[in-house]
């Protein structure tokens, strides 16, 4: 047993933290946040130079073939800078969904520019009454001519914004929950049809609804087989939460770090305050959720990119609902740790707090987790 | 990254089946699995195999008869052990006494003391904690004044776990008062039948009888049942109490407890379906079991460290905290399991050769007495508070 990196996968994400401590201050990621696009341009293109945004896709397209340690050794780094930039969702869910969904043309299309930065893409499986259930899909494809005509609405589609291509589900057979006759599609961004509300989300970034009235498409545009997505969006979400967990880890251990380094310096009644137990046990106990959800990541990524089964189910349910937990224990905690200071939007410790109560809000909250794992209970 | 055992360690584990297949008597296996209490017999029974083996002094090194086990072979010895109802060796002697005087004790003490523990002529017990002096156990009072080539001995132990079996109890005396608490302690070894030692029971909450005080009057102790030196010996209890904490978090027994409980709310009805197909109970199930499954790589990575050469700090605090709530929880969930039955105190049906009616569920009447029972996990050993004091001072130095 070893828990520790490889020299290589060390290197690795001791670059993105190069990175990320070089262009990522506090006060820069407000600056990008505010920005039309939501991030940083300049970010984004030094990730694609420095060949990350390659990492999880095979050597032809540029990169290394990465698995489940490779992208949370990234994701974790960009966790800790908090960055906004879509690489979970464009790179680790999009990248994945069309490499393992897509035909020759379509990888050929789309993946050399997703695993260069060029092309960044968006992805559409949640509807306003799918809450986290991926296989409640209302949105309709019907056959028209050659090709389909789409109908419905995608919720929640984060960096759908300014998305150049989006991954979308639709259903093409079966009863609105049913796991067959789901189907994915790839949708440029300027198709006619397509209309988006964008808007700002809580944690500093951006995202949008998705509208498609009557949107066209060709019979190219079908990802994979017809009505058999179901099988390959769960897998391709379990790889995207073992990422998350990695961000969600990052975020966490500089949450900590922010809350113990106030403990200490912050002075009332003529002492530190973390010289009071209650203050201590507390930040305790932030600690060792900290140290469960790693644990519980580091699990994760090593079945995030095997193969289907019910026990990577299992484990990828019960880390997103350990991080979920963890997570929001911090954010709570850390903010009653720090006072009125962690309630302001000028102090950084606020920000990492609204993140990861958002990531629990991302691909299933525990709620739904400990659901899902207490039907695999053996 | 590597999550998996090497070949080795996986060849190591199916040894150590083997050996359970073999030689664990059923109705030992039975009691543990069934929150059954065990007699003294069962435990030298047990021990007697395990020494036969050479497999019970796990923490020792070879010359001293120990097998000097890696980390991970240690964990896969625990392991395999609570999943297939082995008892856990009465640590007194074989995981704490016998490390300190491995370290501090002189060559005749060695010679004397670890033989006799390896064969389990000596059953050992623990003085430490007194009536005053709990968590804050460097305030101890019991003292021991030097006179000639003897200590005398002055005052009361309590929590003496299975000090009723003990003929051999390890003491913290007070040989200098004129110091701070910490740097006038002395680690005494002491016959139990020497005149002036009266043990009492202690009854506990559940009805049991494991623990005593243990009262010591004008009590006669040879010098050379010193260890280490005078006034040094809180150093050695907490070098002790380091090997205590590592065992503490119990993750094997939790995996064990966790499977008895499944197969109990198998077997209970809830609205005329088993009560773990019931959404709300299989929910807290559920959680239990992820909580459990972060604690074992949490484990895990402690022992990886170990066996890289790291020492076990105050992370194996914070795993101890972590790891009797979740024993806890699980005994909680295993009280409700059983609902109303969990009332009735049915003392005789926890007797495995109790023949007669089951007034419920044949493992039900034990449920109730292990949950209460085990409120101390979080108590012995350095309370969680404590735990928590220490993480808070040695990894977060507040």
């Amino acid at each position: 047993m070893d828990f520790r990196l490889n020299e290589e996968q060390q290197m690795l994400q001791d670059t993105v933290a190069r990175l990320v401590r070089g262009e990522y201050s506090f006060e820069k990621r407000l600056e990008y946040s505010e920005s039309e696009l939501g991030f940083s341009a300049d970010f984004w293109k030094q990730l694609g130079e420095l060949g990350l945004t390659a990492v999880p896709f095979a050597e032809e397209l540029g990169g290394f073939g990465g698995s489940g340690v490779e992208v949370q050794s990234v994701m974790t780094e960009l966790g800790r800078g908090l960055c906004i930039e879509p690489y979970l969702q464009s790179v680790v869910l999009g990248g994945g969904l069309i490499s393992q969904a897509g035909n020759s043309e379509q990888q050929e299309q789309w993946l050399g520019g997703i695993a260069s930065g060029e092309i960044r893409a968006a992805v559409g499986l949640q509807e306003p009454q799918s809450f986290y259930n991926l296989n409640d899909v209302e949105t309709r494809a019907e056959k028209s001519g050659e090709g389909y005509t789409l109908n419905g609405r995608k919720a929640v589609v984060i960096g759908g914004h300014c998305a150049d291509v989006m991954v979308v589900s639709a259903r093409t057979s079966g009863d609105s929950r049913d796991a067959q006759g789901i189907s994915l599609f790839l949708v440029p961004a300027d198709t006619e049809g397509l209309e988006r509300r964008t808007y700002p989300t809580v944690d500093g970034s951006k995202g949008c609804d998705l509208f498609l009235n009557n949107l066209q498409l060709g019979s190219d545009a079908l990802l994979g087989e017809e009505g058999k997505a179901a099988e390959i969006i769960e897998y391709q979400t379990g790889r995207a939460i073992s990422a998350l967990c990695g961000e969600a880890v990052g975020a966490m251990e500089v949450a900590c770090d922010l809350t113990l380094e106030y403990l200490k310096q912050r002075k009332q009644f003529g002492v530190p305050i973390g010289k009071f137990q209650v203050l201590q046990h507390r930040m305790v106990d932030m600690m060792s959720e900290l140290e469960q959800a790693r644990s519980m990541a580091i699990l994760a990524a090593s079945v995030a990119d095997e193969p289907q089964s019910d026990e990577r189910r299992r484990i990828l349910a019960a880390a997103k609902n350990v991080v979920g937990r963890s997570g929001q224990f911090i954010s709570e905690q850390g903010i009653q740790s720090h006072g009125g200071i962690g309630m302001t939007w000028e102090y950084n410790f606020a920000h990492y707090a609204k993140r990861l109560v958002m990531i629990n809000h991302q691909f299933g909250d525990d709620d739904f987790h400990l659901e899902q794992y207490a039907e695999l209970l053996q | 990254m590597n999550l998996n055992y090497t070949a080795e360690e996986l060849a190591f584990r199916d040894e150590v089946r083997a050996f359970l297949d073999e030689k664990l008597p059923a109705d030992i296996a039975a009691k543990v699995k069934g929150f059954r209490r065990l007699s003294k017999e069962d435990h030298q029974r047990w021990q007697k195999i395990l020494n036969e083996q050479g497999w019970y002094a796990t923490h020792w090194p070879e010359e001293y008869g120990g097998v000097n086990w890696s980390p991970v072979q240690k964990h896969i010895w625990d392991e395999e052990s609570s999943r297939y109802g082995a008892p856990r060796s009465v640590p007194f002697g074989v995981n704490m006494v016998a490390p300190v005087i491995i370290k501090f004790g002189t060559e005749e003490q060695k010679q004397r003391y670890l033989p006799r523990i390896l064969t389990g002529e000596d059953w050992w017990c623990q003085g430490y904690s007194e009536p005053g002096a709990g968590s804050d156990l460097a305030s101890l009072k019991t003292r021991a004044v030097r006179d000639g080539d003897h200590y005398i001995v002055n005052g009361q132990k309590t929590w003496t776990t299975l000090g009723q079996h003990a003929n051999m109890i390890f003491c913290l005396v007070r040989t200098n008062t004129e110091v701070k608490a910490q740097e006038g302690i002395s680690f005494l070894l002491i016959d139990m039948d020497t005149p002036g030692i009266t043990v009492r029971p202690i009854i506990t909450l559940d009805g049991e009888h494991e623990v005593n005080e243990v009262f010591f009057e004008d009590v006669k102790v040879p010098v050379e049942n010193l260890v280490g030196e005078e006034d040094k010996g809180w150093t050695y209890a907490k070098y002790l109490l380091t090997y205590e904490r590592t065992g503490l978090a119990g993750i094997g027994i939790s995996k064990a407890a966790l499977q008895h409980l499944k197969e109990l709310a198998t077997r209970r009805i809830k609205n005329g379906r088993p009560l773990i197909e019931d959404a709300s109970f299989s929910q807290r199930i559920a959680r239990v079991e992820i909580d459990l499954m972060a604690a074992g790589i949490s484990n895990l990575r402690i022992i990886a460290s170990v066996e890289g050469g790291g020492m076990p700090g105050a992370e194996s605090s914070m795993l101890k905290v972590r790891g009797t709530e979740i024993r806890q929880t699980i005994n909680d969930l295993a009280r409700r399991a059983i609902g109303p039955y969990a009332i009735p105190f049915v003392e005789e049906e926890m007797d495995l050769d109790y023949n007669g009616d089951f007034l419920s569920d044949e493992n039900a009447a034990p449920v109730t007495p292990q949950y209460f029972n085990n409120r101390k996990l979080s108590i012995f050993g350095g309370s969680n508070e404590i735990q928590k004091n220490i993480v808070s001072k040695m990894i977060l130095g507040l």
